[in-house]
């Protein structure tokens, strides 16, 4: 086995260029305990840790660019306001010791379907930046992941940052597993709530545009987590939502949310889903957790839009922000 | 390959190490620190739990050649001089609310419990951590024979000395 250390992303993808079996390894809380356990004896390790320019974030407009090698304890401890979804899946993800390990740009490249990270990024639209040699790339977080453990790198390429959208409304994350810490979860669930706006962007030359135009309808984001092959968003719940939320004018009167509308949006969650039975959970009991996770979720949710008020009331504030 | 950092302030250099070797097997096998126990060799455990750089790790999922020139604490680098007995205090404190039995989980626990009274102490400047906080902190940390109502205890009255010591 080969120990490859770069100093610089240029060293970096050069070395993933040169060497395309490398497993790049950051927190190693993945990698790690597949070499413990002697599940893998990759040729080379890819040694991100030392690559600068991999571990800062910066705030782009109404984009966040999160560096694929920020801990989730960074994540948690200074995105809490801009990324609230992505903030509270860092809190449950492992143990203090391995959230200061652990990175969102390692939960994407192992590409687990139970990654904490992944049903928040679908459910804001984030978008993976895949860099090589050959340049960068950006990839949508919903066509990231091709499979259990698989994603849609080329060997070449290295995960070097993470685009997501500033919060435009209220967001939400939820899990089930046996206890609170170091749980891989059964099922997890995340919704975004995307009220009208008349525009998307404050900065029109920004480096990465919001990738939607202003938007006088609404629109929601949901990401199911652990409940089938990859990471799934469930369309048809996020289409009903926006549409029914649209038609009872409740973006506007931030009304009650009926019952009804609570209960088909839980279960177009449910369905959506297309879990197996394993050791954490039977497909069953996923399918019902999901439901359950979609109702609190949009209680949640939906309580923070009110308390927000109206977009008319509260202008471009953001949750988190006040 | 040769691996070099500081270890409990001294330079440590192992050689011969494997690059998919751990830094727990380093410091364990390699550099005579056995402190740090090796349990489930998947980070669920916390028994292996160091300070890499000032921020508690599990040693078992740091690439040996990733700790290659940084500093490492080891629960044998705790107590400094000034400490009575070769303890600090955050080890008299297991011992006197008797929060030690195997004793496998108990570096890890107090390397963890050291970090986190450093942090909360200096935060909160000389308040006593709540109850939530330090068992949030200590929930990467997993013992099988005392059932935590001691280390609690131990944390506390750790917290009680050591915000008395800064006040």
């Amino acid at each position: 086995m080969e120990f490859l250390q770069p100093r610089s992303l240029a060293e970096a993808i050069a070395a993933k260029a040169e060497h395309p079996a490398a497993v790049p390894i950051a927190g190693g809380t993945d990698v790690m305990v597949e070499i413990n356990f002697d599940v893998r004896r990759p040729e080379a390790l890819l040694d991100l840790n030392r690559v600068t320019e991999l571990a800062s974030w910066r705030r782009d407009d109404g984009m966040v660019r999160l560096g694929a090698g920020v801990t989730y304890a960074r994540l948690i401890a200074e995105l809490g306001d801009l990324l609230p979804g992505l903030a509270m899946a860092a809190r449950t993800v492992g143990s203090p010791q391995i959230r200061n390990r652990g990175t969102v740009g390692g939960n994407l490249g192992a590409a687990s379907p139970a990654g904490d990270c992944h049903p928040v990024l679908l459910a804001a639209g984030a978008r993976v930046e895949a860099t090589s040699v050959r340049g960068s790339r950006l990839i949508p977080a919903a066509g990231f992941f091709t499979g259990p453990k698989r994603n849609a790198l080329t060997a070449d390429e290295l995960i070097t940052a993470v685009l997501v959208p500033v919060a435009p409304g209220p967001q939400q994350f939820a899990k089930i597993g046996t206890r609170n810490a170091m749980v891989i979860a059964v099922c997890a669930f995340a919704l975004e709530l995307r009220p009208p706006r008349a525009t998307t962007s404050d900065n029109p030359v920004s480096e990465y545009p919001v990738p939607v135009g202003p938007d006088p309808v609404g629109t929601v984001g949901t990401g199911i987590g652990s409940a089938g092959p990859v990471p799934l968003r469930a369309e048809a719940a996020e289409d009903f939502l926006a549409r029914a939320l649209a038609e009872a004018e409740l973006w506007q009167s931030a009304g009650r949310l009926p019952d009804h509308v609570t209960q088909r949006f839980s279960e177009l969650v449910a369905a959506a889903a297309r879990p197996i039975d394993d050791v954490r959970g039977t497909a069953a009991y996923r399918r019902h957790a999901l439901s359950v996770l979609a109702r609190r979720t949009l209680a949640w949710v939906w309580d923070s839009y009110r308390a927000e008020g109206t977009p008319e009331a509260s202008g471009r504030r953001r949750p988190g922000c006040g | 390959m040769r691996v070099t950092m500081t270890v409990n302030g001294e330079p440590a250099t192992a050689d011969d190490v494997w690059e998919g070797e751990s830094l727990l097997f380093v410091l364990r096998e390699r550099l005579a620190l056995p402190g740090s126990k090796n349990a489930c060799e998947q980070g669920e455990c916390g028994s292996c739990t160091v300070l890499l750089d000032d921020v508690p790790v599990c040693a078992c999922l740091v690439a040996a050649g990733q700790a290659a020139g940084r500093d490492v604490i080891t629960v044998e680098g705790l107590a400094g001089p000034q400490d009575p007995d070769g303890l600090h205090p955050v080890q008299q404190a297991f011992l006197d609310a008797g929060a030690v039995q195997c004793g496998f989980c108990t570096p890890g626990l107090i390397v963890q419990a050291h970090w986190f009274l450093r942090q909360s102490l200096r935060r909160e400047e000389g308040d006593v951590p709540a109850d939530p906080d330090i068992r949030e902190a200590l929930a990467g940390n997993l013992c099988r024979c005392t059932g935590y109502e001691k280390i609690l205890d131990a944390v506390r009255l750790a917290a009680a000395r050591m915000s008395g010591d800064a006040a």
